[in-house]
């Protein structure tokens, strides 16, 4: 399947296809066609990953991860950079159209980012695909949202196995408009189109970064290969300025597409859509595009924002920034679906922050397990919705008190919580672990505190969360009842890996295994990063950080009620009011974007547009028209009716004229013209006279 | 004898002759000039003629003299024609041919 | 030669003013008695010539019959003997410095041509224009163009003929 993982996408194109065409007919109206195709993608995709591991594996010779683990610390060996064998990615490509150096293809390039990628949007996606056949139970638009999901998984796939950066673009551009068709699922009410809008075109703000990145790319590199582009850029004499302009350009991208401050306003819109959608797309797949792109071109931005340096770079700095907004906004919300959606801002603020100080392997690693956690949260609040609160997502108005009638949803959603809060040994200690510790290694000291910052606000919003859901009274108005097993299984088969994933990385006593970056971590074109070890203290640090969160947090809420000093204390002190409701106004952002430089540009730039459209290319137009009309009476009447026409009726004239007059020699009188023959005779010999003389 | 004695004189009256043609009214008047003109190549010829001491001279001479004598027949012919039609020789009324 | 010369030089005189008088001349029978004289000096030019044949053919056809054809003529088209106008057209000013132009020309030229010829007389020029000589001259050279001359002098009778008549 290596060599064969084009299949892997387009099976679900193929589907979309087929659902579109067929799925009204069928007797599930369509979701068949998607669950049989995506078990076939996953299926595939797990003999991708087998085959990967065994390349892998035979070819660095056996599992010596133990002895590596121990006394690691910062070094910089040659080469691909672990002085064992290499392992290359599996590349096929297909050239379509090449002229005059640029040449156009599509390609797969399979390695250990990509199989992992295709695993964990493959899984995601069907389990997704199940729930939805209970969600979206006697929908209008039950085969449509299928076949959608269909065509947004193939996008998705596309965009992971892609070898050029234009077929990446291509999967991008798919998911984005996918994403937007999915989020205005309910497009009657206008507040869900509204967001679909916002989400479409913030992204697409991000995506002129993108896109210019990559012709600057291609300019330095000459080509759109993206192992060419990550080998151009580890080449020691690489123009740097270009690189950095490069990367700052697609790093646009990914702060739109990944949600980072300032395009990170469109996510929680986002929530309008269903949400297995939510789940999805929002949580677990098309924002990580973003970080998928860092990691993939991770040379360019490496040596482009001069990573390996320390310091402050752009987009740490981004990242960190984004980790601190999206936390503290996460405390003010109401909607459970929201709170997930500023949590996700959160968590790729640390994937972004992580790539950005050099840690790769821990930036992928948070990838791939805060798909699984994130993925089973929004789920399980699609749960609560379903069957708990009938259809709200309003924590304080509908919820409460519902771990008592929905046991499974309680339990995994509490799993998901402590995974995402980064308590051992569930599978995100593992990953936030690994990013602050390789964070204060590389140089990135500050950065160290903003994650611990994080971790603490992390893990108190979601108590928070899950107070307000599962704790207390039910404020309800429904019957709330568990979830039909369509809807919890794909519940249990997340938390299973929200609790194992870790295990990939357990880098500590005892297994010392380090399985995820030996399989995951590129080597080749790969530059040379940090690879600090397990370190005690670091992870001591950060799980009291977050059990202290979890723990204030909790006897906030807990024991609100018997503290009066503490109850309404937003509404009545000043201060606190004015922190509240800047945080509920989320900064303001949505308000300097919308009133501010949209309305400005609608306003403003656009009438000045306008006035230019009017009154300069108007007025040029239109002064072209006269000047023509001008040319043309002009032409008219000088060039052609006295000019032309007086030179053709001057010749007629002249003819006439001279008719006239030499109508006098035909006199009718013989000798007349006698006159003139003698005339002529003497003149004639007087030339031939002086002629021979 | 000088040649161009006789050479001019025949150039005098051929020229006379000419202005005869040219500037007479009558058309009859204008043969008579004609006659002229034929007078005064023949005495070209004659002069010629005893200058080269050929004969041909004489007997183009005596062909131009016969010439003449039909010419004359005829013209005077047609001017009486032209008389019975319109009543005058007068060559300027006879400008049929006017454009 | 000098007896020549100025025999030559009073007929030219006489010659020239008889032209003179056959074009400027306001009556047309005096024109017609002009043209007699011009045409007699002009035979006694040819005996000056020693071309007698020639010179007394002139006499017998120009002077004989040609202007009694003349005077026919101008009888029969009743041209008036003193017109009320002058016998000449408008264009008399145009005519006389052209013919002039032209004299000017063709003197030029002889001039320039023959300039300081002489005609040497002597025996053999006299019998060149012995009428037997000329006679044995046109039918044995010039037979043909005899012929010719004979068959144009007989289309000129008949279409004389035929142009006049009264039909």
């Amino acid at each position: 399947m290596l060599n064969y993982g084009w299949i892997i996408p387009a099976i679900p194109a193929v589907s979309f296809l087929l659902i579109l065409f067929f799925g009204k007919r069928m007797p599930k109206k369509g979701a068949e066609i998607g669950i049989v195709a995506l078990s076939a993608s996953f299926i595939l995709a797990c003999v991708a990953v087998y085959q990967w591991i065994d390349r892998v594996e035979s070819a660095t010779g056996g599992h010596a991860s133990g002895l590596r683990a121990l006394g690691r610390g910062v070094f910089g060996a040659e080469g691909a950079g672990h002085g064992e064998a290499v392992v290359t990615p599996v590349i096929h490509h297909f050239t379509w159209w090449q002229n005059g150096g640029i040449e156009f293809g599509v390609g797969i390039r399979m390695d250990g980012l990509a199989v992992m990628m295709l695993f964990v949007v493959t899984l995601i996606s069907l389990l997704v695909h199940i729930y939805s056949t209970a969600y979206l139970e006697n929908d209008i638009r039950y085969t449509h949202y299928f076949a959608m999901l269909s065509l947004f998984t193939a996008a998705m796939l596309t965009l992971v196995v892609a070898d050029n950066t234009l077929q990446l673009l291509l999967g991008w551009e798919g998911v984005g408009l996918c994403s937007f068709a999915l989020i205005g699922h309910w497009w009657e009410e206008g507040a869900n189109s509204r967001a679909a809008l916002k989400a479409f075109l913030t992204t697409r703000t991000g995506d002129i970064g993108l896109m210019i990145g990559i012709i600057i790319l291609f300019f330095a590199v000459g080509s759109f290969d993206i192992g060419r582009s990550n080998l151009y850029a580890l080449t020691p004499n690489a123009d740097h300025g270009m690189l950095l302009a490069a990367s700052a350009c697609l790093f646009i991208g990914i702060i739109g597409k990944s949600g980072q401050f300032p395009l990170h306003t469109w996510l929680p819109d986002a929530m309008a859509g269903p949400t297995p959608v939510s789940a999805l797309i929002h949580a677990a797949t098309m924002v990580v595009a973003g970080v998928y792109l860092g990691a993939r071109l991770y040379p360019v931005f490496f040596n482009g924002f001069s990573i390996g340096h320390g310091g402050v770079n752009f987009m740490v700095l981004i990242g960190g920034i984004t980790i601190i907004i999206g936390a503290l906004l996460a405390f003010v919300q109401d909607d459970i679906k929201k709170v997930l959606a500023y949590s996700t801002i959160s968590q790729l603020g640390y994937m972004v922050m992580a790539l950005g100080s050099g840690a790769w392997v821990a930036a992928v690693f948070h990838l791939f397990t805060h798909a699984f956690f994130k993925a089973l949260l929004f789920l399980g609040a699609g749960s609560v919705s379903h069957s708990g609160s009938h259809h709200s997502f309003d924590m304080k108005k509908d919820m409460g008190g519902l771990r008592k009638y929905m046991p499974i949803t309680f339990w995994t959603f509490m799993i998901g919580t402590l995974a995402l809060a980064g308590i051992f040994p569930f599978a995100g200690f593992w990953s936030k672990d690994e990013i602050l510790v390789t964070a204060g290694r590389s140089g990135y000291d500050i950065f160290l505190v903003v994650g611990l910052v994080g971790a603490f606000l992390t893990a108190a919003y979601m108590t928070r969360c899950v107070y307000l859901t599962f704790f207390g009274e039910y404020r309800g108005h429904g019957h709330p009842e568990e979830s039909p097993r369509v809807i919890t299984g794909p519940l249990i088969v997340l938390s299973v890996f929200s609790i194992g994933a870790g295990v990939l990385a357990w880098s500590a006593w005892p297994f010392h295994l380090e399985k995820f970056k030996e399989w995951v971590e590129p080597r080749v074109s790969f530059p040379v990063v940090v690879h600090p070890g397990f370190d005690y203290s670091k992870a001591a640090i950060s799980l009291a950080v977050a059990t202290l969160g979890i723990g204030i947090a909790a006897f906030f809420w807990f024991k609100r009620e018997e503290i009066g000093a503490l109850k309404g204390l937003t509404q009545r002190n000043k201060v606190a009011h004015a922190g509240y409701t800047f945080l509920v106004n989320k900064y303001y952002l949505d308000a300097l974007y919308e009133n501010v430089i949209i309305a400005s540009i609608k306003g403003g730039i656009a009438n000045a547009a306008y006035w230019v459209n009017q009154h300069v290319i108007d007025g040029v137009v239109n002064g072209a028209g006269r000047g023509a009309k001008i040319a043309g009476k002009f032409t008219y009447e000088k060039l052609d009716q006295r000019g032309v026409d007086g030179v053709v009726n001057g010749v007629a004239e002249i003819t006439g004229e001279s008719g006239g007059l030499l109508r006098y020699l035909q006199s009718g009188r013989v000798q007349r013209y006698a006159l003139l023959l003698f005339g002529a005779v003497g003149l004639l010999s007087l030339f031939l006279l002086l002629a021979n003389s | 004898m000088a040649l161009n004695n006789f050479l001019i004189l025949s150039a005098f009256l051929f020229c006379t002759g000419i202005y005869g043609v040219l500037a007479r009214k009558n058309a009859v008047l204008v043969l008579m000039s004609i006659e002229l003109m034929l007078n005064a190549v023949n005495i070209n010829l004659v002069a010629y003629s005893a200058f080269h001491k050929a004969v041909a001279g004489q007997v183009f001479a005596l062909f131009l003299i016969t010439i003449a004598a039909a010419e004359v027949g005829i013209g005077l012919a047609i001017v009486l024609l032209i008389y019975r039609n319109s009543h005058t020789v007068d060559l300027d009324d006879a400008d049929q041919l006017k454009g | 030669m000098v007896a020549q010369n100025v025999a030559f030089w009073i007929l030219a005189i006489a010659m020239a003013g008889a032209a003179i008088g056959v074009v400027r001349s306001q009556n047309v029978v005096h024109a017609a008695l002009y043209l007699v004289v011009v045409l007699a000096g002009a035979a006694a030019q040819f005996i000056l010539l020693a071309a007698e044949f020639v010179a007394w053919v002139q006499v017998l056809i120009y002077i004989g019959a040609i202007v009694i054809l003349f005077l026919f003529g101008i009888m029969l088209t009743r041209a008036p003997m003193r017109p009320e106008g002058s016998m000449d057209n408008s264009q008399r000013l145009a005519a006389a410095v052209v013919s002039l132009f032209l004299f000017g020309v063709i003197t030029a030229l002889f001039v320039d041509a023959y300039g300081g010829k002489e005609i040497k007389l002597s025996d053999d020029l006299v019998l060149i224009g012995r009428s037997s000589n000329i006679a044995s001259s046109i039918f044995r050279d010039y037979l043909v163009p005899f012929e010719v001359v004979s068959m144009l002098l007989l289309a000129a009778l008949v279409g004389a003929v035929v142009i006049a008549r009264r039909d």
